[in-house]
């Protein structure tokens, strides 16, 4: 039942969000202040006092973090703790109830999902949602925003779809590059149902690295996979972060996040317990309290 | 299959010949064998020719209506079971705005290409208004709107309320002119009449193999529809071979999916609705406004209508455009067309004769070694009995061969070819080399 609901406000979305206007120059603001040094587009991703409940639950209680230019930050919290309902609200599959999100200083609260995504904010999901019989290389190609050839128009019309087709060179050539970069090129004509499910998890990583992102939330990628192809995922993350990328990466594996993310936050019952440094993090009593104590 | 990295076309030109020579071998299948059956009633050339040309543009209406069914449902999933409506549509728009003003009910009088992409427009218009608010539905509760939306139309237009517009439960009694009458004939209204210059060519020619007027007329007009198909295939293919009909794909597959990689699905998902709509429309008007079958009528335009076409594009293979071709064609051919032939033939060559009343008249006589009332009875009702058959034939492919003819081909949309290895630099691993040159991989 819920379900359907979710479906209905997903879908009746207002696209008239409060204005961001207002908000965006202390955002901005803010955002320098708060350590984003000489960047000034604000900060990549913040979240205020966001909160979701679901009938009875409340899953976010005024959940509050940032995260910061060209990090690797770790969202964790035991189950029920409010990870991915905080995606959902981030990425416009739920409207939050009550606070805001802000994607580089602009305010994206209640925005439609793909609207999100078009403007550099791009998801991945915890069971990797590939298009089973579509081949890999029309998954990759399927990503990239605002194609020519999404107009029937453009498509259809002899003179105009020359057009198509020169972008349609260039995007299987960037679909071939990415593939080799995740070292799945050899399964570009396989169906992406053909694929096992670690292979689903990098074809998942890839395609959402076609749509050209600015900032990309990860939830649970390295579940269901296998060390060396999760050294391998890893590596490429390293890899784009320093290529200016910006991750926000839900997942339960608390050494992996204390090894790999600068930054951590950690949720418990729909709130931030704390966030900080690994180092922080791990000497934290109710963090430890937390994941002992909780309802695993 | 070891075609130069340079030449990006060439393997789509491969396929390409391949399909076209498919749907040329079905064709040329259908026709031998009308003609053979035809052959076997006795008929001279010019009967044969006059069962040909029938069954021709049964299928070629077919094909285009299946064709419309696909981009909506084989492409982007959507289960519409709306068909005749959006078909009544086409063909009552046409009937309204094209109509001269003495018939009953009194049309427009408007020139026909005026009725025509009116009502190609009335249809698209109408399937808008339908999908804004029933695409944010899922599938179930879409093919319910869809196929209310379908009996209201049919019933509005069958109300005697609108009798005056629409002419209520008889419809429409003056239908616009066939185009081909008036390019062949100096009367339109007449067959008789002086043939124009073009019109004394052909009829000339086919008087020569004794083929009647009216078999020329209607054989021109099969020949327009046929190109009509051609060129809705054509619009079809290259809006599913493109990023359009990618992203229809991902809505099919997934639709949260899509909306993460920032696609607007109910945009997209509005614009195939719309455009099938429109086709339907149009294949609505090409088979009942005009033609050889022309009437408008609303019993023409109930759900079975919708049914065959779902058949029909089932058995093509969903998804597939040259599938909806072969299936359209041979539902309407082999399925609906050649039982009732085949009766005939039957019924002359052993000459059944009884005709019994009902099945307990058919079956009593088989006691005493009586096979005629039964095969009489089966002959009788073989119209009835062939949908058995089609049931038969579904239950079959849907358990042997869920995809259908062609809908186990792996058809990539996008408007460059993503088969071979295109890897820039031309990279060419040995092992994608085997298996870069079958399309038909399963």
């Amino acid at each position: 039942m819920s379900d359907t609901n979710d479906e209905d406000v997903d879908v009746d979305l207002p696209e008239d969000a409060p204005d961001p206007e207002e908000v965006e120059p202390e955002a901005a603001d803010s955002a320098i202040e708060e350590g984003a040094k000489e960047i000034p587009r604000g900060l990549p991703l913040r979240v205020e006092g966001l909160q979701k409940s679901f009938g009875g639950i409340t899953a976010v209680d005024g959940a509050t973090f940032s995260v910061e230019e060209g990090s690797l930050t770790g969202l964790i919290g035991p189950n029920g703790a409010g990870k991915s309902t905080t995606f959902n609200c981030i990425t416009g599959v739920h409207r939050p109830d009550s606070g805001d999100v802000y994607f580089r200083g602009d305010e994206i609260t209640g925005v439609r999902p793909h609207a999100i995504a078009q403007s550099g904010l791009v998801r991945t999901f915890q069971i990797a949602r590939e298009l089973d019989e579509m081949t890999v290389l029309e998954n990759m190609m399927l990503a990239p925003g605002l194609q020519r050839g999404e107009s029937i128009t453009r498509s259809v019309l002899p003179g105009l779809r020359s057009d198509v087709v020169d972008q349609e060179m260039a995007l299987r050539e960037d679909a071939w590059e990415t593939l080799e970069f995740f070292e799945i090129d050899h399964l570009a004509d396989e169906y992406a149902g053909n694929l096992s499910g670690g292979q689903r998890k990098l074809l998942e990583l890839a395609r959402a690295l076609m749509t050209d992102p600015d900032v990309m939330l990860l939830d649970e990628p390295f579940a269901g996979v296998n060390p060396t192809l999760e050294d391998k995922l890893l590596d490429r993350i390293h890899e784009l972060r320093e290529e200016g990328l910006t991750f926000l990466l839900v997942e339960h594996d608390m050494d992996l996040i204390m090894e790999h993310c600068e930054h951590i936050i950690v949720m418990h019952q729909g709130r931030v317990l704390d966030e900080g440094s690994p180092e922080r993090i791990r000497n934290n009593e109710e963090v430890i309290e937390a994941y002992l104590g909780g309802e695993v | 299959m070891s075609g130069t990295s340079d030449d990006l076309l060439e393997p789509l030109r491969k396929l390409l010949a391949f399909d076209a020579a498919k749907v040329a071998l079905m064709f040329l299948g259908i026709w031998v064998l009308f003609y053979a059956l035809g052959d076997l009633r006795g008929f001279d050339l010019a009967g044969s020719i006059s069962l040909i040309r029938r069954v021709t543009f049964l299928a070629a209406v077919y094909a285009i209506a299946v064709l419309a069914l696909n981009i909506q449902w084989g492409y982007a999933g959507l289960f519409n079971i709306g068909v005749a409506g959006f078909m009544a549509v086409g063909a009552y728009t046409v009937a309204m705005l094209s109509s001269p003003a003495s018939g009953t009910p009194s049309g427009l009088g408007l020139p026909l290409p005026v009725g025509i992409i009116g009502g190609i427009l009335a249809a698209t218009i109408i399937g808008l208004v339908t999908a804004l608010p029933a695409l944010r539905l899922k599938a179930d509760y879409l093919a319910i709107v869809t196929v209310a939306i379908s009996e209201i139309i049919r019933i509005t237009y069958n109300a005697p309320a609108f009798s005056d517009i629409t002419g209520g439960a008889s419809g429409f009694d003056n239908l616009p002119t066939n185009p081909v009458r008036t390019l062949l004939l100096t009367e339109p209204g007449s067959v008789i009449s002086e043939p124009t210059a073009v019109g004394q060519v052909l009829f000339s020619f086919a008087e020569g193999y004794n083929i009647g007027r009216l078999t020329v007329l209607n054989g021109v007009y099969t020949f327009g529809t046929l190109l009509v198909l051609l060129l809705v295939y054509l619009l079809l293919e290259r809006a599913g071979k493109a990023p359009f009909g990618r992203v229809l794909k991902a809505i099919r597959e997934d639709e949260v999916a899509a909306r993460s990689l920032g696609k607007d699905t109910q945009n997209f998902k509005v614009r195939a609705f719309a455009l099938g709509c429109g086709l339907m429309g149009l294949a609505g008007i090409l088979w009942y406004a005009m033609g050889p079958r022309a009437s408008v009528v609303p019993t023409n335009f109930r759900p079975e209508l919708t049914f065959y076409i779902f058949i029909a594009l089932i058995i093509g293979g969903a998804g597939s455009n040259t599938g909806s071709i072969l299936g359209g064609a041979l539902f309407a051919s082999i399925l609906f067309e050649a039982p009732p032939v085949v009766r005939n033939l039957v019924r002359e060559w052993f000459n059944v004769s009884a005709n019994p009343a009902n099945m307990i008249e058919a079956l009593v006589p088989l006691a005493s070694g009586n096979f005629d009332p039964l095969a009489g009875f089966l002959l009788a009702n073989i119209d009835t009995l062939r949908f058995i058959g089609i049931g038969v034939l579904l239950v079959i492919l849907v358990q042997r061969r869920p995809e259908g003819l062609l809908g186990a081909r792996k058809e990539t949309a996008a408007a460059v070819d993503l088969t071979e290895d295109t890897r820039p630099g031309g990279r060419r691993s040995s092992d994608v080399a085997a298996d870069g040159g079958g399309e038909t991989s399963e």
